[in-house]
């Protein structure tokens, strides 16, 4: 140990004149490196960011344009003419709700291969997902965006309720909070989402949701389920912190380890002695 | 320190009028001495508080106990605040979440102040010391037993309950038949028809239209379309008296997958019509509502035990704890286009019963 240190004693004596002789600060290279990778970031963003503006003007919401994009970004998996590949399905006759709803949810274009596409970043503008669902509405007739008279949310509560208990609430949760389903996929929580993408949703059956036509629900019955959802977005949570709505499985927890926590808590108190 | 007892030198008798038992030393029935019982190993040494080394220390424990019980009144006089600054107004949920919060937390602080402070009274101030109550016997002493024999002796003699046999035999006699009306009542709980018949049989029966859950009206083929789910009732279930007990065996969920997706066994080809298939909601393991379809892998999951259902593969159950498939509804088309039903289910729906053979 005494060698050690002195060793280390004179690796210090020699390094100081050496320092003083002009070498570098030993955190030269650590700022170098911050400095290069900020400068390499910031004109990649640059090229980046023009390249996108770019293509923003180029779109005027046009049949055109929904089909050079189409031809860019979908392609690929749906095929150059909508009939899908074994990467992706057909897309002919999903019409401009599916398209609307997966593009505008950032459910597509898909990220990577999973049990299923989830919600992420939307990655194209408005006008370029309405030239994109023009395009392929184009193709072959198919459920068209819904209309804005449905959305208003200013139907029957409780008849969306019931509708909502009956046939969607085994997926989704009676609160809308979403729910597990087979081999890593799941319902979706629905609270936030939007009146159009709750409608779509129903009427094109996104993935393994089943569709809910206008046979099965009327849009009127679907105006009412949007005017539920809205209902509960809107009201708090009589008996406070929900736990995520999820039931027994969240709340059931959370007593298990604070309210037996606790006890057990003060039971190690009460039984110690006092210094 | 004076009353440092050693666990023997207490004995029983204090305070009672019973004898001490003292233990054996034999065990029973062995007649073998235990040689090595273990000693009494007395109390651990006494360890002074910092109350009984400073008596400045007691002061501020005198002070924090007071300051729970203050906080108690406090907390007391939140609640009431909180009760009357925060009125339930009818309709307004919100107003009900603040009214309980308010007052949980000021009713919490009132109670927690008094239960703390007590305790911490008592650990930080009262007498610190170690002590044993001793367990004393619980044997009477032989004159009270005497008394108590004696008590019932002169009972017997003044009733004459062992003397008039006629009375004694005759009151047994009423309390034993007393409970009987209870059994003729709890009797009348049950269902008056036989149950097993009931859990055979459902509202469906041959030409029955499928109808939607809830509104009641009747479903054409032509309105399922690829996909979809239909969540159905028979028709007149509305109407029926005992519409939630019908709808429990009776509830079906009705699915569209192309029909070269289906593999009906033989016998069972023309219960779908068109890809169109109807199945039991009612899981067969302990007869949950399943009703989770995805409309791609055709699985259907049961929520309450993950029961899994293939309804490409007449519902047969690929995962979980589900023993039997879910039972088909033959459906067919009537003249108008309407779906109906064959006939009833084949077999019963939903979780085994004693009685099932199936």
């Amino acid at each position: 140990m005494r060698m050690g240190t002195r060793t280390r004693m004179t690796k210090n004596t020699a390094s100081r004149p050496k320092r003083q002789a002009g070498r570098r600060h030993p955190l030269t290279a650590v700022a170098l490196i911050t400095i290069g990778l900020f400068s390499t970031g910031g004109v990649y963003t640059l090229f980046t960011s023009s390249a996108s503006a770019a293509n923003s003007t180029a779109t005027a919401g046009t049949l055109e344009d929904g089909g050079k994009l189409f031809a860019a970004n979908c392609a690929t998996c749906h095929g150059v003419n909508l009939e899908g590949t074994k990467n992706g399905p057909s897309l002919i006759g999903v019409g401009a709700a599916a398209v609307e709803f997966q593009v505008a949810t950032g459910r597509m274009p898909l990220a990577q291969n999973g049990p299923q596409a989830e919600k992420k970043p939307v990655q194209f503008t408005s006008d370029q997902i309405t030239a994109l669902y023009t395009f392929v509405a184009s193709r072959a007739p198919g459920p068209a965006i819904p209309d804005a008279k449905y959305l208003q949310a200013n139907g029957d509560t409780a008849a969306g309720a019931e509708l909502f208990r009956i046939n969607c609430a085994m997926c989704h949760n009676i609160a809308g909070a979403g729910g597990a389903l087979t081999q890593g996929k799941f319902a979706p929580p629905i609270g936030g989402v939007s009146p159009q993408h709750i409608y779509e949703a129903m009427i094109t059956g996104p993935q393994n949701m089943p569709v809910f036509n206008d046979m099965n629900l009327t849009p009127q019955d679907k105006a009412n389920i949007i005017t539920y959802l809205k209902f509960l977005d809107k009201s708090p949570s009589v008996a406070g912190y929900e736990l995520g709505s999820l039931g027994p499985v969240s709340e059931g927890l959370f007593l298990w380890i604070f309210g037996l926590g606790a006890i057990v808590g003060v039971t190690v108190w009460l039984a110690a002695k006092s210094n | 320190m004076a009353d440092h007892h050693d666990g023997e030198s207490g004995g029983g008798t204090v305070g009672t009028a019973v004898e001490k038992t003292v233990p054996k030393d034999s065990a029973p029935g062995t007649a073998v001495v235990v040689a090595d019982r273990v000693e009494n190993p007395g109390f651990p040494p006494f360890r002074a508080r910092v109350g009984d080394k400073f008596p400045a220390k007691q002061r501020e424990a005198e002070k924090r106990v007071s300051l729970l019980f203050i906080l108690s009144i406090v907390g007391t006089v939140a609640a009431i605040t909180a009760y009357i600054i925060f009125p339930i107004t009818p309709g307004d949920m919100l107003s009900v979440r603040l009214n309980n919060l308010f007052l949980g937390i000021g009713m919490t602080l009132a109670l927690l102040g008094i239960g703390i402070g007590a305790v911490h009274w008592s650990k930080s101030l009262m007498n610190g010391h170690d002590l044993v109550e001793m367990r004393h016997g619980t044997r009477g002493s032989d004159e009270t037993r005497a008394a108590a024999v004696e008590i019932f002796r002169l009972g017997n003699e003044e009733s004459g309950f062992g003397r008039r046999t006629l009375i004694r035999n005759t009151l047994i006699g009423a309390l034993v038949v007393t409970p009987l009306p209870a059994i003729v009542l709890f009797r009348d709980l049950a269902p008056a028809a036989d149950p097993v018949a009931g859990l055979k049989h459902t509202l469906w029966a041959k030409d029955t239209r499928l109808t939607r859950d809830p509104s009641g009206t009747p479903i054409k083929a032509s309105d399922v379309t690829l996909g979809s789910v239909f969540h159905v009732i028979p028709e007149g279930l509305n109407d029926a008296t005992d519409k939630l007990e019908q709808k429990a065996k009776a509830a079906v969920l009705l699915m569209r997958m192309k029909p070269e997706d289906l593999h009906p066994s033989a016998g069972r080809e023309n219960w779908a019509y068109d890809g169109i298939v109807a199945y039991s909601k009612i899981c067969t393991h302990v007869g949950c509502p399943v009703a989770l379809y995805e409309q791609q892998t055709h699985h259907l999951l049961c929520p309450c035990h993950q029961s899994q259902f293939d309804i490409t593969h007449e519902a047969e159950v690929i995962f979980g704890p589900a023993k039997r498939p879910l039972p088909q509804l033959p459906i067919t088309i009537d003249a108008d286009g309407y779906l109906i039903a064959r006939s009833d289910f084949t077999e019963p729906v939903g979780p085994s019963f004693w009685e099932r053979t199936l």
